[in-house]
């Protein structure tokens, strides 16, 4: 009856939507009462990882460890994790958003027949029922949808990277390990890993930066983004862009913030020569401070900014620039 | 090859409208589409059979009857065969029930050796049917696929990952989700055109198809859409009025420096 996370590693590390799902179902697992927030852990040798999982909040970790789920395959890992809620019945499972992620997820779901919600941007618990409410754009972001799983056990969701908080990390938590037999066999897998090949150039946008400074169209091309660098440098954060702009090939398509890219929340967002679009706003929501800068007194943006400045980004940045002098 | 590719008929998400009043959508604000990476699976199906010509192409879609229009635009291009499930209690499925149906047409055909389907749908981007369809059929499934090679009954597939790809080979039969960047889809054909006054498109209902009510509609769907609303905005802040850039930075700091950062 707990709360499960799938903790995703990669090649033996954990990615860091697995530390921000052990927050939220934490949290969860205390809203609903007495009940236990446990990583699931699959691979092939990952054992390494179970302190972390601790630390992030983990009272309990399931390991799933066989040399046949070395690499992630769907047959594989769908095998091993459905046979585990089959015998541990978890309330509550969730899945980060990864390509990963929204590959298994749904296979898990079909093979044992539950609900499974994609997408999650937020999830409470129902205070009458317990049950959990999962809330996720549809229509591109244009529409919320507010969805239940009544019946069907456990409850699923992806939920995307970015979007839950972490707990802060404490070394001292331990919590209790759990062996799950994985009685895999190599006919159980049915698709062969031929090679997996990570092109540098795409390295995720750090998604945990503290202050992100956005461009878009208005910005006008790869000069304009040298002079968002420097911007960056000055503030200590790193460049974002909106779709305009990564279409464009004036920034790396890892920069993306939006729907279809990167969910952020920094302490400051700074929006330069962006129109507000509304798939490119909900990515970018959940910051503390959105400064918008526009020559557009009636872009949308500032009706989601906390600060706007209409002007120039060109006459505006280099004043932030020279008159910068926050601590941090 | 027999090669199935399902189609979903949905509205253009650029283009719709809310009533900010009732914080709806409005449905007929937008014009119905085919899901864009729905055309990508239809294109490489294109592809494959123009490789192997004797394939057959069997196009599959679960919709209103509306949904035909889509399905005429498919043969046109080239598609063997569109069937179009659509019956009223099929209303309100969610991806469980909706891959229940799917998986019941695709038994009732004779047999596939691949099944092409878009990556996700971009009314509920759920990127689920796929997979859940894959299951219930028993087949492997390849998701976010960029790249295809078929030598005979051997599949190749490059799936997208967040930082790179992975290169996976699978035997037939088995199911692919593809996305925008695996190929360009095609226009339509005079001859393709001409092919649609002689292609009937097949529409069945869940009696065709072998299904209860147990599996498919609102009620059998495990999840449940309860409320939908418009995001709100974090609501109008300030736009700071000063005469010169200078100032206006000048007056930005100040707030920032108010709020402690
Ligand atoms: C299915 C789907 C998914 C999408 N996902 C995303 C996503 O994840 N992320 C995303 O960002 N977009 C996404 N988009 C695209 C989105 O709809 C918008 O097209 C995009 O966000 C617009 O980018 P922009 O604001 O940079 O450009 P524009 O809308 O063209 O706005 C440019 C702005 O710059 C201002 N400007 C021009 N010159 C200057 C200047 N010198 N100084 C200051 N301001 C200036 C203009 O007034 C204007 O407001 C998606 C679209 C679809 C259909
Ligand atoms: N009603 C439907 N009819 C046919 N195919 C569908 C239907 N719904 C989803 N699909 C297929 O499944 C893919 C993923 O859809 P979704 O899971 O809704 O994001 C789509 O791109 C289609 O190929």
């Amino acid at each position: 009856m707990d709360v499960w996370v799938y903790a995703e590693q990669r090649n033996g590390e954990l990615m860091s939507v697995a530390a921000e799902l052990l927050g939220e179902g934490y949290r969860l697992s205390r809203e609903i009462g007495d009940r236990k927030v446990c990583a699931v852990l699959v691979g092939g040798n990952v054992s390494h990882l179970i302190d972390e999982l601790y630390a992030y909040g983990a009272d309990k970790v399931y390991i799933l460890e066989d040399p046949l789920l070395e690499k992630y395959t769907t047959d594989g890992y769908t095998k091993v994790i459905a046979n585990a809620i089959s015998e541990y019945k978890p309330e509550i499972f969730l899945f980060g958003a990864t390509h990963i992620g929204r590959d298994l997820a749904p296979r898990i779901a079909a093979r044992i027949d539950t609900g499974l919600t994609a997408d999650s941007t937020s999830l409470a618990i129902d205070e009458q029922d317990k049950t959990l409410i999962q809330i996720k754009p549809a229509f591109g972001g244009n529409l919320m949808a507010k969805i239940i799983c009544p019946v069907k056990r456990p409850q699923m969701t992806t939920v995307r990277p970015g979007v839950m908080k972490k707990k802060e990390r404490d070394d001292q938590h331990k919590g209790e390990l759990i062996k799950v037999p994985c009685n895999l066999d190599s006919s159980d897998i049915n698709v062969e890993v031929v090679e997996v090949v990570i092109t540098a150039k795409e390295q995720a946008f750090s998604a945990d930066a503290d202050i992100i400074c956005a461009g878009g169209r208005g910005i006008g091309g790869t000069e304009g983004f040298e002079m968002l660098e420097q911007l960056a440098q000055k503030v200590g954060g790193v460049v974002g862009a909106t779709r305009a702009a990564t279409d464009a090939g004036w920034i790396d398509a890892a920069c993306l913030i939006g729907q279809t890219g990167t969910t952020i929340k920094p302490k400051i967002y700074f929006a330069c020569g962006i129109s507000g679009a509304i798939q490119h706003v909900v990515g970018i929501e959940k910051s503390d401070i959105i400064i918008a800068i526009n020559n557009d007194p009636d872009a949308l943006i500032f009706s989601v900014a906390d600060y706007g400045i209409v002007g120039d980004y060109k006459e505006i940045i280099p004043e932030i620039i020279a008159q910068w002098n926050l601590e941090g | 090859m027999k090669i199935i590719v399902c189609a979903k008929q949905v509205p253009d998400t650029t283009e719709v409208k809310i009533d900010k009043v009732k914080n709806t959508l409005i449905r007929d604000s937008a014009p119905s589409i085919m899901n864009y990476e729905d055309e990508n699976a239809l294109e490489e199906a294109l592809r494959i059979k123009e490789q192997f010509p004797d394939s057959y192409i069997t196009v599959i879609s679960m919709g209103p009857p509306q949904a035909k229009d889509m399905l005429e635009e498919c043969i046109a291009q080239g598609a063997d065969e569109a069937i179009l499930i659509s019956d009223r209690e099929l209303v309100g499925s969610d991806t469980w029930a909706t891959s229940n149906v799917l998986a019941a047409g695709i038994r009732k055909l004779s047999g596939f050796d691949l099944i092409l389907t878009g990556r996700q749908a971009i009314d509920g981007d759920t990127a689920q049917v796929g997979p859940q369809l894959a299951e219930k059929l028993g087949i492997p499934q390849v998701t976010y696929v960029k790249e295809v090679t078929v030598n005979d009954n051997e599949i190749i597939a490059k799936r997208t990952l967040e930082n790179g790809y992975e290169t996976l080979k699978l035997k037939t039969p088995c199911l692919l989700t593809v996305t925008r960047e695996l190929n360009q889809p095609r226009y339509m054909t005079i001859k393709g055109i001409y092919n649609v006054k002689n292609q009937e498109i097949k529409v069945w209902n869940i009696k065709d198809i072998n299904v209860d009510l147990t599996e498919v509609g609102l009620d059998a769907s495990p999840t449940k859409v309860v409320e939908s609303f418009v995001p709100t905005s974090k609501g109008k802040g300030t736009v700071i009025e000063a005469d010169s850039a200078k100032e206006k930075v000048a007056i930005l700091l100040e707030k920032l420096k108010e709020k402690h950062i």
